[in-house]
């Protein structure tokens, strides 16, 4: 038993075709977040403190559609939320609606620490994470011309992106790489403490106050003692097939290996081509399975395996 | 099979002394309501609608903790969340922050219904009510006396009517905790009352869950609860119909809907089964209750609280009203 740490930059209908000026800044930053997860891992720091750590670079990042980079709503305004829980004491915290908090992660981490809730949203959430001297900027702060063009397009398109089958297709639009969604990181320690975090702007051209599927606990982000596991894809897909939950449940009530009980979840249980996810046991296996094109992701376990990719590897 | 019908006004400390007054009220609602539900069962209306009927009417009454009559927040204002989800389809709709819409889970209704999202929140939830052309009021309709008494007891206890910080859930409850739990019900002893919901299934096995609250009392503005969150306080898909109702922490950390009908899915238990395993052993002792329907037409309503108010009927002719455990439990 080892440690081990996965990460996602989000699942999409990522094309092949991705210009090396897309991709590369996005491998690098896969590269560099699980350099930064592995070294805490390696300092002996805690599960909690890893992710967290590693979803606040991925926050940062202006090519992830979390923090600054966020995708932009109907009114071209940001609405971030994040997640995070504890496997081993199931302490966990969300956010919604967040619009000048740098790094919603942490406002999810303090209303854990801090609050006897689990869930704030919009104002409410806002002004915990001002009481608490977190980092606030202007909204601009978050929204990059990428974003600006995503949404034009999407608007164009007259619908939302990662609607329908066909649909989700068709919206992808010029760039094709608009699909991507959510950032996440989930990590275990020697011990076999877990935890997970996931962060998000959400959906393109979503409606002002819609809410996905990273703060609800056990849809987009979930762990307990078996595993600890961070989705991403289509918001409403993962809310109704409960997936990070459930991928816990068939280790626990089925006796399957999560790689076993990820498979199952992202193959049978979604819709093809809306869902991935990341996942770490307690006996420090791991797995990223996505029914998606690509899934921007990277993975390192303590007996020196590491794996960083975008599509499905050959083996796959 | 049969249809089949369950609903509750919520789990808590309810003490057995509770006043005449304060109890007739709720045991009429809770036998108005389930004729209300039993009566569209009958007529072969579909299950979403039936829930969402019966949790409207459970909304309307001012003394359960839904609509007019929901706890307040710390500000004293009303912020109010529902969802209500199909079993066949897996189709739902969820809604949080309301402060003027008359009838949360018709908000969660049309979610589901005319957008291609699941949950909308706050300033956003409300706009699209507005547009669709839902009853508002002044915020001032849904704030009862009571509820104003109950804020300013917890407020004069300095903790929110939960344990004030996050225990290690996993683990037993020991009883220092146990008589924080009590002691933070406050003087009424009705203070733990939360939430609204109904679970049906008609004849088909057709499933349909919605539950409705104003959350918890000296909330933070802001905090949702495991009303709105799929999976937690509110789930059906084909095998069962869940609406839990308790501490809202808990019930999410457990997701306790989801959790039943995954037992029945993964385990092979049956409903009963899986609802008390969830409410026995998955969330500490006080905290949780739940109506649940199975698909062939069970029904059974578990809790690990002092009461719930609660109410089911199957086409069989089996009723039941109650509050607190009856003398077989």
């Amino acid at each position: 038993m080892g440690w081990a740490i996965a990460l996602h930059g989000g699942a999409g209908d990522i094309p092949r075709s991705l210009s090396p000026d897309r991709r590369l800044p996005r491998e690098a930053a896969l590269r560099h977040c699980l350099q930064l997860g592995v070294s805490a891992l390696q300092s002996h720091a805690h599960p909690l403190d890893v992710v967290e750590l590693v979803v606040r670079e991925l926050e940062n990042h202006p090519q992830f559609n979390a923090g600054k980079g966020s995708v932009l709503t109907t009114d071209g305004t940001v609405e971030m939320e994040a997640c995070i829980m504890d496997g081993k004491t199931m302490r966990c915290g969300a956010v919604s609606g967040l619009t000048t908090v740098v790094n919603a992660v942490s406002v999810a981490r303090l209303v854990m620490d801090k609050t006897p809730h689990i869930y704030l949203g919009f104002q409410g959430a806002e002004a915990f994470a001002r009481e608490h001297g977190l980092e606030t900027v202007d909204p601009s702060h978050f929204i990059t011309p990428e974003n600006i063009e995503r949404l034009k397009q999407a608007k164009e398109a007259n619908r939302v992106q990662q609607d329908e089958k066909s649909e989700v297709l068709a919206a992808t639009g010029g760039s094709g790489d608009s699909q991507i969604g959510t950032v996440g990181c989930v990590a275990v320690d020697r011990d076999g403490n877990l935890a997970t975090a996931t962060s998000t702007g959400g959906l393109v051209n979503k409606m002002v106050g819609r809410i996905g599927d990273t703060p609800v606990i056990g849809a987009g982000t979930y762990a307990n003692s078996y595993c600890a596991v961070s989705a991403t894809g289509r918001g409403e897909a993962v809310i109704r097939a409960t997936v990070a939950r459930d991928v816990a449940a068939l280790m626990e009530y089925k006796g399957l290996s999560l790689q076993e009980a990820a498979a199952y979840v992202v193959g049978e249980r979604v819709p093809q081509g809306t869902a991935g996810l990341v996942a770490v046991s307690a006996s420090g296996e791991v797995t990223m399975p996505f029914n998606t094109t690509g899934m921007f992701r990277a993975c390192a376990t303590e007996d020196g395996y590491t794996e960083i990719g975008i599509w499905p590897t050959e083996q796959e």
